[in-house]
């Protein structure tokens, strides 16, 4: 008896919490499925009179929003294959393979950690104009390709991959590649699953360099077509929401769906960063 | 000796891509932005680069001229000094809350609290806009039930800032949540027993036992939450478009402006390097503060 009450104050408060969290999103579902104008009203509204998913409509009919969903998929999927590939190879040879300055290599990746990335977006932004990629979505994708912080998070998972399996596989004469295709690969699913939620995320999200790279309205992606958008239709509540819905569910069900993944990948870099 | 050359020729074959990536798109941007910042790259330049002229430290001394500069300065200061260490409070009370013994459905709370992490930023800043309506945002009306009268959040040089935080711990304070579980799970639980048996009440133990053993976590944390909101750039562009009166200008923001509206490369590429130069040190300072906190 004398622990129930801090128990039930307890979850009271992470019951509060978890309510608190949740409001602006539960509200954004609802106000997107309310008719026009109903979000706009004193007392607010909380939940919908009569459901409608007109503004689902119009967003894909009148406002083409596909469009830019495609865009979106595209630089994320793209960056996120890429970024599986470029990054497993280098973080295993970081991790297993003996050659001359490695750790040097490392050390200095490492201190580059600390360049925030506005730095070099200016004269990025020049290259790739030079290269033709300015308004491409080739162009949007190049700063995921290769994120440093992926590499190190390979290479301190691949560390502990044992070194007798692959001089077992050396001795059988498979060549370095072919144990890193039919060896490796496969013993780094765990982090390549973590890393993917965390590529997916980050490019989905991102805003900044999209909005500097891509100038066309019809290349723009989901969140640099949603911030255009509330320039035009601030008052359009109920069509905002359902674009930001929109906007938020391919990554809410990624997270849902890889959920474990990404925890212990927010914990890898926690711990040992 | 032909295997170790087979082996370290693989590895700069695996290595290849992604450091070849990294040299062009990263390094030499970087290098790039420096030799750009002690020039008058703008408008013309872009069109025949031969336009551009060094100008040593001019863009710097510019800049550092420029009370606009020192607005943004002070909004970007006003971002940390508010920002991280409310955001790092509420990460740490909530994953105390959640770690507690007493705590059921432990991975119910977390995932909740863990949501708006993943959210798109742009979208959810949206959503608050609209939460901060003055007239028939949810805020507002929750506040008008406990009798404290309307304010125009975003719409207020005061408030628009606070405004900003508080979206921005919302969003953010579920991923250092999750890394104070982490610190407070490699806490042995033999050292609680036997501060409980030494008679230790519950803030001793917090006290003693917690906080010394979240350490590590805490520098990485706090470090990590700080250069974060030295970086605040999507919320005000979508909340405030950088308004009212400039209240809520970031370096970030104005860096765009100057770099991306106005084409001025040059300066803005100075902006950059002064906020680099100023992260660094705010790290040098946590890096300090933390040593002598632990000695």
């Amino acid at each position: 008896m004398r622990r129930a009450l801090p128990s039930i104050a307890l979850h009271a408060v992470l019951l509060a919490g978890a309510l608190v969290t949740l409001a602006p999103l539960l509200w954004m579902v609802s106000a997107s499925l309310m008719p026009s104008g109903d979000a706009n009203s004193f007392p607010p509204r909380l939940l919908p009179r009569t459901v409608t998913f007109e503004h689902y409509l119009a967003l894909f009919t009148r406002l083409d929003l596909a469009r830019h969903f495609w865009n979106s998929a595209v630089i994320t999927v793209g960056a996120t294959v890429l970024s599986l590939l470029f990054n497993s190879m280098a973080g295993y040879a970081f991790a297993k393979l003996r050659f001359a300055g490695r750790d040097r290599v490392f050390q200095a990746l490492l201190a580059a950690l600390v360049i925030p990335a506005q730095v070099g977006m200016l004269p990025l932004f020049l290259l790739l104009k030079s290269m033709g990629l300015v308004n491409t979505l080739l162009g949007a994708m190049i700063p995921g390709l290769a994120p440093i912080f992926a590499i190190f998070l390979v290479r301190q998972y691949a560390r502990s991959i044992p070194d007798d399996l692959l001089d077992a596989a050396r001795v059988d004469g498979a060549g370095e590649l072919r144990i890193f295709w039919t060896v490796v690969l496969p013993l780094l699913r765990p982090i390549l699953g973590t890393l993917a939620v965390f590529t997916f995320l980050t490019m989905w999200n991102d805003f900044m360099w999209p909005l500097i790279i891509l100038s066309d309205d019809r290349k723009y992606t989901l969140p640099v077509a949603l911030a255009n958008l509330v320039g035009e239709h601030v008052l359009d509540t109920e069509l905002m929401m359902a674009g930001s819905v929109l906007t938020l569910l391919p990554v809410m069900i990624v997270f849902m769906v890889m959920q474990r993944s990404y925890v212990r990948g927010v914990m890898m870099g926690g711990v040992k960063g | 000796m032909n295997a170790g050359r087979a082996q370290a020729r693989a590895a700069w074959l695996l290595l290849a891509p992604s450091l070849g990536l990294i040299t062009v798109f990263f390094v030499l941007p970087v290098l790039g932005g420096l030799v750009l910042s002690l020039t008058d790259f703008d408008l013309y330049a872009i069109g025949d680069p031969r336009n551009a002229r060094f100008t040593g430290l001019g863009n710097y001394s510019r800049i550092l001229s420029d009370p606009l500069f020192w607005k943004a300065l002070g909004n970007t200061f006003a971002f940390v000094v508010l920002g991280g260490p409310l955001s790092v409070a509420t990460s740490l009370v909530a994953a105390l809350l959640v770690s507690s013994k007493l705590t059921r459905f432990k991975g119910f709370f977390r995932s909740v609290y863990f949501l708006p992490v993943v959210t798109t930023l742009v979208a959810v800043s949206i959503v608050w806009r609209y939460l901060y309506h003055p007239q028939y945002g949810l805020l507002n009306w929750a506040l008008g039930g406990i009798g404290i009268g309307p304010v125009d959040w975003l719409g207020d040089a005061r408030w628009a800032i606070p405004a900003i935080v508080l979206m921005s711990v919302w969003k953010n304070f579920g991923y250092n949540m999750l890394i104070f579980i982490a610190g407070l799970q490699s806490i042995p639980d033999e050292l609680y027993e036997a501060a409980q048996l030494d008679g230790a009440g519950a803030w001793a133990r917090f006290r003693h036992i917690t906080m010394p053993g979240l350490g590590p976590t805490f520098l990485f944390v706090g470090i990590t939450t700080m250069l974060g909101q030295f970086q605040v750039f999507a919320e005000p562009y979508v909340m405030t478009q950088g308004g009212p009166l400039r209240a809520t200008t970031t370096i970030v923001l104005l860096m765009y402006e100057e770099g991306f509206r106005w084409w001025r490369m040059g300066v803005a590429a100075a902006i950059a390097f002064v906020l680099f130069a100023i992260m660094l040190v705010g790290t040098a300072i946590q890096m300090r503060a933390q040593r002598g906190a632990s000695r």
